[in-house]
């Protein structure tokens, strides 16, 4: 039924480099498959260089290799990844290569048949420390991630892509569609958890012909990438959400309304939706059904508080994101004063799978009022840090030590970030819940878009706070007092905190400021930016404590607060700190114990950077 | 605003590429922000008399123009160095150590956060997240991201840009 797969392959004017490969070197049937994965995390990390690589010392060697590209298959602690595929060796994965191991795969194992063993961290049928990563992981949205050439509209098709959206518009009314959606239980994974399938039915009952449909792409939570690497990944899957949720809306546009510093992301989607418009998956008669749909990409200009629906709807009207009253909802009055319905990437990205597996089989996934799979992004204080999908009710404990491995060797975990700095952080004793829209509510942080930044004893509670409050104040809009003014007040005495100028009464301060700016902001920016301030209160309120009673912080972070001193005995008098120190408060004879001058100092750690016999002690 | 000074050839070109830019969009709704960025790649930044050009020519009060380029924080009004070196402050950089970073590559260029060397060579800003979490800590110049930096490491890349 799909249209033909053997079209010219030219996006961007230049021919893919997948398939240039692919066209050149696949002579014969059975050919070995070099994947190498090609999202932001792994391009920073030398995975281009390293596919350049291999093209450059594949090419003119004879031997039968498909060179393919992925998207992140979420191992980001392990970048870059290169999958290998020899017949009859099933599948093998390389992790941590370098453009210096590219010769040495190629000869040893798609030449000479044979693995190198201590570069693996993966392989069929054996055991590896690495699958404790993936194998607790429950994989609905990320199904293609890192298995499928996200520039490629064919491998989607293979895996089952656009499937779904033929048979909502074969066989499936706009009611039903919104039926199947609501009994799956899913429910907005952008942060507020509203269900899904009752927001589309509110737009659906709307009267005119005129509706819209609008991804929200514009992750701004400091500390999230879910929703880059669904966009770099695996396009079409959310395009596939998106042209379905349109068909049961009755929309016939829509946005991707995406941050500008996604450029790949970006990138991506251009070709997706080119190919999708090529094949017939989008457009003015979509698969023969009469139905039209088109999209357009909007890129962010960088404000956070567009990821509030209102606001973004603001921004792509061409108007300073501010955020309005609701109610009207967007589904009653969105885009241009039209019905319009707004779900975040994660959320589109679920649907395609719904829809063929059915609601039960999503259902069946999770807990009682939170159902399916999330996406959560782990980074921060942790050993095996990148994207996971776990199902619902998972323990918070398990995602960050059984997935990811915990603190790094020698420290102590403090605490875990939820939900950016809409959230809060979650202590050692609460670590043990089911992680579920209601219980992590409880505890004062919220599920989020998904970003979880682990946090050990060098990290500081207090700067932390400080750390949120002076994004969430640069972010506010500035129309509610409370929210412009409340925050700005919050951050001067989170400063003070900092600086050793914490007075008594300055916790109690913060309190009554951070529940009045709740209470009176219109849009969920200021109504959760005192949330990191008072979760951090509440559980560590003893590192509030010290920073202003003591002058001492704890994690040794607030530079005001610590004294730099060279342990005599350690010190073997070898100069180099008294030639890093930029303020020349270091000063001792060569070969006789140093001293720094505490007039001077101004704590930038320079010395015990430099320092190789641990002579520079920080209290 | 401060306002740069510019050669009146300069300006001449700059306001070609504006109506060149905002002949696309007539009357197409929403369309101020895309003008602002497509004209901002091209040019570098957004001098008074640029967005002066661009409400005229899209038919709105420049005030307008001025309020939802002065709203976006992508949107300059200065000129920029020849490489901007974008330092990475999302939570997982500042945990893993981003303001010794920042600290190292303003020392190494001999600016202050936010501005633009002497020789124009290049604009240091801290960012809010690239998104490269895992990799933390991240600093991008140009579209090129570097991962998992010491303040060390960081000083040598610029060194690197500057040669």
């Amino acid at each position: 039924m799909w249209p033909s797969t053997e079209s010219e392959r030219t996006h961007c004017g230049t021919p893919c480099e997948g398939y240039l490969e692919r066209d050149k070197m696949a002579t014969s049937g059975v050919v070995a498959e070099i994947t190498v994965g090609l999202s932001s995390c792994g391009i920073a990390a030398g995975a281009r260089d390293v596919f350049e690589t291999f093209r450059e010392r594949l090419r003119g060697q004879g031997i039968d290799v498909e060179l393919k590209r992925t998207g992140c298959v979420g191992m980001c602690y392990r970048e870059p990844l290169v999958d290998v595929v020899v017949p009859g060796l099933g599948k093998t994965t390389y992790g941590g290569v370098t453009t210096e191991r590219v010769d040495r795969i190629i000869a040893e194992h798609v030449v000479g048949g044979k693995p190198i063993e201590e570069w693996l961290i993966h392989a069929d049928g054996r055991e590896f420390p690495d699958d404790a990563y993936l194998a607790p992981q429950e994989r609905i949205v990320l199904r293609n991630a890192g298995l499928i050439d996200p520039e490629s509209i064919d491998d989607y098709i293979d895996a089952g892509g656009y499937d779904a959206l033929a048979t909502v518009l074969k066989s499936m009314s706009p009611g039903d569609i919104i039926s199947v959606i609501k009994d799956s239980g899913l429910r907005g994974r952008g942060g507020a958890g509203f269900p899904t399938g009752v927001k589309w039915g509110l737009a659906k009952q709307q009267p005119g012909d005129t509706k819209y449909v609008i991804v929200n792409a514009d992750e701004g939570d400091p500390g999230a990438f879910m929703d880059r690497s669904i966009l770099e990944g695996d396009p079409h899957s959310v395009l596939e959400g998106l042209a379905i949720s349109a068909f049961a809306i009755g929309a016939n546009e829509g946005y991707f309304y995406v941050r500008a510093e996604y450029p790949l992301a970006i990138k991506r989607l251009e070709i997706a939706i080119a190919d999708a418009t090529e094949r017939g998956f989008l457009g003015s008669d979509i698969l023969g059904s009469g139905f039209g749909f088109t999209v357009k990409i909007k890129e962010g200009a960088g404000a956070f508080v567009c990821g509030e629906e209102t606001a973004l709807i603001a921004s792509i009207e061409g108007k300073r994101g501010m955020p309005k009253l609701r109610p009207p909802y967007p589904a009653v009055e969105g885009l241009w004063g039209k019905p319009t319905n707004i779900n975040n990437v994660e959320t589109y990205a679920n649907i395609a799978w719904i829809i063929t597996n059915g609601a039960a089989a999503y259902a069946s996934h999770g807990t009682e009022t939170s159902k399916g799979t999330k996406v959560f992004a782990l980074a921060g204080k942790i050993v095996r840090g990148g994207l996971v999908e776990v199902p619902m009710g998972i323990r918070l404990r398990d995602i960050i030590f059984k997935i990811g491995g915990g603190v790094p060797e020698g420290r102590v975990f403090k605490a875990v970030q939820l939900g950016g700095p809409s959230g809060g952080c979650i202590p050692e004793e609460h670590i043990d819940i089911k992680v579920d829209y209601e219980s992590v509510t409880k505890t004062g942080a919220i599920m989020g878009s998904g970003g979880m930044v682990v946090m050990d004893d060098s990290t500081c509670m207090v700067d932390i706070a400080r750390f949120f409050l002076n994004f969430t104040q640069n972010e506010s809009c500035g129309k509610c007092t409370f929210c412009r003014v409340g925050t700005k007040r919050m951050l001067e005495i989170l400063e003070r905190i900092c600086a050793g100028d914490g007075r008594e009464g300055d916790i109690e301060l913060l309190q009554e400021l951070g529940e009045k700016i709740v209470s009176s902001s219109l849009c969920g920016l200021g109504q959760s930016a005192p949330n990191p301030v008072l979760t951090t209160i509440k559980y560590f309120r003893n590192e509030y404590e010290a920073h202003i009673r003591e002058k001492r912080c704890p994690a040794l972070v607030c530079k005001a607060l610590l004294t730099y001193e060279v342990v005599a005995e350690n010190c073997v008098g070898c100069t180099l700190c008294t030639r890093a120190c930029p303020v020349g408060a270091v000063s001792g004879e060569k070969k006789q114990p140093h001293t720094i001058d505490q007039d001077l100092c101004t704590s930038c750690d320079a010395c015990r950077q430099v320092c190789k016999f641990d002579a520079i002690m920080v209290r | 605003m401060e306002k740069a000074i510019v050669q009146a050839e300069t300006m001449k070109e700059y306001l070609a590429t504006v109506d060149e830019i905002a002949g696309k969009y007539v009357d197409a709704p929403g369309s101020v922000i895309p003008v602002l960025q497509q004209v901002q790649s091209r040019i570098g930044y957004l001098p008074i008399e640029v967005i002066r050009r661009i409400g005229h020519s899209l038919g709105v009060p420049s005030s307008h123009v001025y309020g939802v380029a002065s709203f976006y924080s992508q949107f300059r009004f200065n000129p920029v160095g020849k490489y901007i070196v974008r330092v990475c402050h999302g939570t997982a950089c500042h945990v893993q150590g981003a303001v010794a970073i920042s600290d190292a590559i303003c020392d190494e260029l001999n600016v202050e956060d936010g501005n633009t060397t002497e020789d124009g060579m290049f604009t240091v800003e801290s960012v809010a997240c690239i998104g490269c979490c895992s990799l933390a800590p991240v600093i991008m110049i140009a579209d090129d991201t570097y991962g998992r930096l010491t303040p060390a490491e960081a000083r040598k890349i610029v060194r690197e840009y500057g040669k």
